[in-house]
């Protein structure tokens, strides 16, 4: 690779050049090259030793008969060194938060605190059975209560579940919620409004729950135009699936006219609570109208997001729609013991087997408990100065489609970039070579080439400026050398992997046939 | 607040920047009666040493010291410390989805290696990067093979685990996808053929059996899958104790497997965070829920992975979608990835015997006790087990507390038919003397005096 090609001024792409120049926060560094696991593995190798067999071996043809499996084909035989160099290796090829800012708007990108981890590896906690007798899981049950408790307070809402194992399982179960509720006045009713900034699982949810989708235009400040719902909510409208913030990071100011609207109607408010970043400790939106509502532990609370996952989604709701919520719900008996209630006649039934993502409250808790009231206020108060200080830093050189204020992240359009033929996708590979996570790209729909930068409270001023400086740079180098952001990135193993045949003929899995991978057949 | 890395005059200066007087005013967007003008009630801020003592004191009110036999979905393994050293690596621990596969190529191949080695241990052609659990693979492989079929019914097994039961029961009612159960053999304890038979109509879109089935039992899947195809549903095999592919045939009959992968590395916690995975034939690829890592090149030639055939998925197909599913449980993969690796190919068929050796054993011993018996005790078997007592599993239970052992499940919440029966299970982590202590406890009935 050429380091020199990190410069705007530089020459060609392939100019070679000896030496390792900085770019603000990064410079180049080898990483190792690793093979897959498979290729790797050599018969008689080994990373583990069961201790002898303290009971009489078995026959295992004799028990299982024509069970009996013939063998575990092209499964690794490797060592235990071999095995944490792969994957430490495979490590250093990931950005992470640990390694910098990683500004992914709507994915709420913070610290991950280390202690979360250390406390949901305490013994009692993270070997207890979910079948172990009440009596024996106090501790645990206790957990769920207390982060019950916090978060009911911090949406302002009257009941909650837990079971849900992420945001778009929230969401699910909240639109089963809506669903109950109607059903149980006569009338599931038959759409789901969506606005068009919203997620894409919002429409998805509301399809599987067996709702049509109805899509709401948005006006033009990027809010819900209230007018226009006014005009299509009807006596069939189940619910209108809303993020407040809004995917552009901006608070619906009518917010109490549009659950108006709806509860004219008949109809709920449903609030994806992906941003509620914005919002824990300053507002609350059970004071605002909303009726039923999920979290993301693993954005607004802190647990990790594990390169896709484990996640949590809890779903708070109001009065009227508790007697809907899965089963089980936690209760408190008269000796003052916790319990699991099965006994609910009118519960939309379980989502999820056992009790939900319970590492992710062990987590979420500690995150709270670590703040406080004061920390959480600080936590949200910094996370919508960050993005604000973003925008004041960048306006004057990336389009700012909307120009309502900021609250926790800040969308603005590729529109004078792509004039010089540089979208938003071309910007985000080059914001790698500065040693950044890219910001979401092309995300909300309603902006053409948005770059959607959520900062969250994690970045220090010093993180930020060399963040800002880092776009004002390649903003610049698109008027200078576009050719430079368009191929970018520069620095990584690999750059521009090809998608397209990835697609068309699928390499799903790796074949022992040959050195390198077959397509399926 | 010790996450927050900025100092006073670093927030003044910033203020500046932005044009305003106090942080508070960036919420003056917020309608004045919405905002919160007090303290959120909350416990106080903790230091670190006191967060650790709180959960440290909760965990003391839990079972500890016991000696355990449940299963049931959720199972005892020796989880080596590499998992935990590796997956805490920041690198993995605290990135997110690999949108951007430049970035993220470490969690890419490492997908890329866990939808292998689930294709191997299935039987399977492809498998996804996972779903949430067990019991919501199930439902999703539902909603899978009437997109598939364009049928709507199903027909599911009685020995299905009975929370995964109420899970796909809860999917499926609310979409209008109807669907039935069939029983067991009561002396078999394996799915009734002649009842499964007779429940499947033109309408059915697919079978889901469980094997190692609730009870421990494995089915037979030849058997199931010609007669679920004789009339053009599908299978789907759920699997919840996913050692048992060690030494167990994989299903390699059926369209669909739903797997639980608790059982590769991954701590009880309660019953979560686990990985579900969905695993299937080629030619169902494109109605598969969830992500996908695939192998391509780079315009230099050089192999890497991507995430690929997201057409499937909502944040491009939206209310279209194969799934409304968006995170998964990549990190809980990971450590699947790694245990596999771990154990390999000879270790993790040692494993699967020492547990078959271990409940055999456990069986063996506590129905030999008076008072005792085995139940469905001529069928193969797992580590799961099912034992029938003269006394009520509630008095079983008590006494073998008493000596600090957690017993079988009571099953007659879900099987009363059964009687006194409970559900046990024997892993590798099972002693013989803590067998033979349960065996002692599980016979000591009460002395009058």
């Amino acid at each position: 690779m050429a380091n020199e090609t990190l410069k705007p001024s530089a020459a060609p792409v392939s100019g070679p050049t000896p030496r390792n120049t900085t770019l603000g926060k990064v410079r180049t560094h080898p990483t190792q090259n690793e093979g897959l696991i498979f290729e790797k593995s050599s018969p008689g190798k080994r990373a583990v030793k069961l201790p002898p067999l303290d009971v009489p071996e078995v026959d295992p043809a004799a028990l299982l008969g024509e069970h009996l499996r013939a063998d575990l084909g092209c499964m690794p035989e490797v060592s235990e060194i071999e095995i944490i160099r792969h994957f430490t290796r495979l490590s250093t090829w990931n950005y992470a938060i640990d390694l910098g800012m990683y500004p992914l708007g709507s994915c709420t990108m913070k610290y991950n605190p280390r202690v979360n981890e250390f406390i949901a590896r305490i013994e009692g906690l993270a070997e207890a059975h979910p079948y172990q007798p009440e009596s024996l899981a106090q501790g645990s049950l206790e957990v769920v209560s207390l982060l019950e408790q916090c978060l009911i307070e911090i949406t302002g809402m009257d009941a909650i579940t837990l079971q849900p194992a992420a945001g778009a399982h929230g969401e699910f179960t909240g639109i089963l919620l809506v669903r109950a509720y109607h059903e149980s006045r006569g009338n599931a009713r038959r759409k789901v409004i969506v606005p068009d900034s919203a997620h894409g699982t919002n429409p998805a949810t509301a399809a599987i729950c067996g709702y049509e989708v109805q899509n709401l235009k948005s006006n033009a400040l990027g809010m819900v135009d209230v007018a226009e719902l006014e005009r299509i909510v009807d006596e069939d409208t189940a619910a209108l699936m809303l993020t407040n913030p809004s995917t552009i990071g901006v608070f619906e100011s009518e917010i109490h006219k549009i659950a108006d609207v709806l509860h004219a109607k008949g109809a709920l408010l449903y609030m994806d609570g992906a941003n509620m970043n914005a919002l824990v400790g300053k507002a609350r939106p059970g004071d605002f109208g909303v009726d039923v509502m999920h979290l993301n532990l693993h954005k607004t609370f802190s647990t990790p997001h594990g390169g896709g996952g484990p996640g949590s989604g809890p779903v708070a709701c109001k009065a009227i729609l508790e007697p809907f919520l899965p089963t089980p719900v936690l209760a408190r008996k008269r000796d003052g013991s916790m319990t699991w209630n099965f006994d609910r006649p009118q519960s939309v039934g379980r989502v999820r087997a056992f009790y939900g993502n319970y590492g992710m409250f062990l987590r979420a808790l500690a995150y709270i408990l670590a703040n406080g009231p004061d920390g959480l206020r600080q936590t949200t108060e910094d996370a919508v100065l960050n993005a604000n200080y973003i925008r004041a830093s960048l306006e004057d050189l990336y389009d700012l489609p909307y120009k309502t204020a900021s609250m926790h992240e800040v969308v603005f359009s590729d529109r004078r970039q792509a004039a010089r033929g540089v979208r938003t996708g071309d910007i985000a590979k080059r914001i790698i070579d500065y040693g950044f996570h890219p910001f979401t790209v092309s995300f909300p729909m309603i902006v053409s080439g948005a770059l959607m930068i959520e900062p969250t409270e994690s970045e220090s001023k010093e993180e930020l400026d060399l963040f800002i400086e880092a776009m004002r740079s390649i903003a610049q180098e698109v008027e200078q050398s576009p050719e430079l952001v368009k191929h970018a990135p520069h620095s990584t193993r690999v750059s521009r992997l090809d998608e397209a045949t990835a697609a068309r003929k699928p390499i799903l899995r790796w074949r022992p046939t040959a050195l390198s991978s077959q397509p399926v057949e | 607040m010790r996450y927050l890395p900025k100092s006073p005059a670093e927030r003044r200066a910033m203020l500046e920047r932005v044009g305003v007087a106090s942080a508070d005013e960036l919420f003056h967007v917020i309608p004045e009666e919405y905002r919160l003008t007090r303290d959120l009630a909350v416990p106080r801020q903790l230091g670190e040493s006191e967060i650790i003592d709180h959960f440290r004191q909760a965990a003391a009110k839990n079972a500890v010291g016991y000696t355990s036999f449940l299963g049931a979905g959720c199972y005892r393994h020796y989880r080596p410390v590499v998992i935990d050293s590796l997956v805490q690596r920041g690198e993995f621990l605290t990135s997110y989805t690999p949108y951007q596969a430049e970035i993220t190529q470490g969690t890419l191949q490492a997908i890329f290696e866990f939808q292998t080695m689930i294709c191997e241990l299935t039987g399977m052609d492809v498998a996804n990067a996972s779903m949430y659990d067990g019991s919501t693979g199930a439902a999703e492989a539902i909603m899978m093979a009437t997109r598939i079929t364009g049928r709507t019914h199903s027909v599911v097994a009685s020995t299905v685990h009975p929370e995964y039961r109420e899970v796909m029961s809860t999917y499926a009612q609310h979409q209008g996808l109807p669907s039935s159960t069939v029983g067991y053999d009561a002396k078999s304890g394996r799915v009734n053929l002649d009842l499964l038979d007779a429940s499947i109509t033109s309408d059915t879109a697919c079978v889901l059996v469980q094997s190692p089935n609730f009870f421990g039992i494995l089915e037979d899947i030849p058997a199931i899958a010609a007669i679920a195809h004789a009339k053009g549903a599908l299978l789907i095999v759920s699997i919840a104790e996913a050692i048992s592919l060690g030494v167990v045939r994989p299903p390699v009959e059926a369209d669909i497997v739903s797997m639980e992968a608790q059982s590769f590395g991954v701590a009880i916690s309660y019953g979560g965070p686990y990985c579900g995975v969905i695993a299937t034939k080629e030619k169902f690829i494109r109605q598969m829920p969830g992500r996908l890592a695939g192998e391509t090149r780079d315009a230099d030639g050089n192999r890497g992975f991507v995430l690929t055939l997201a057409t499937r998925e909502q944040h491009i197909r939206r209310e279209k979608a194969t799934s409304n599913i968006c995170t998964n449980q990549a990190l809980v993969a990971l450590m699947a990835t790694i245990f596999l690796t771990v154990y390999g190919k000879e270790g993790l068929r040692e494993l699967a015997l020492h547990n078959l050796a271990k409940a055999d054993f456990a069986a063996a011993t506590l129905a030999s006790q008076p008072g005792a018996r085995l139940l469905f005790a001529g069928s193969p078997r797992f580590n799961d087990f099912v034992l029938a007592t003269d006394d009520a599993p509630s008095a079983v239970n008590a006494r073998l507390l008493e000596q600090k052992i957690i017993g079988g499940l009571d099953l007659t919440r879900w099987y009363p038919e059964l009687g006194h029966a409970t559900l046990w299970c024997a892993t590798e982590l099972n002693t013989r003397t803590q067998i033979e202590a349960a065996a002692s406890s599980l016979a000591a009935a009460p002395v009058e005096a």
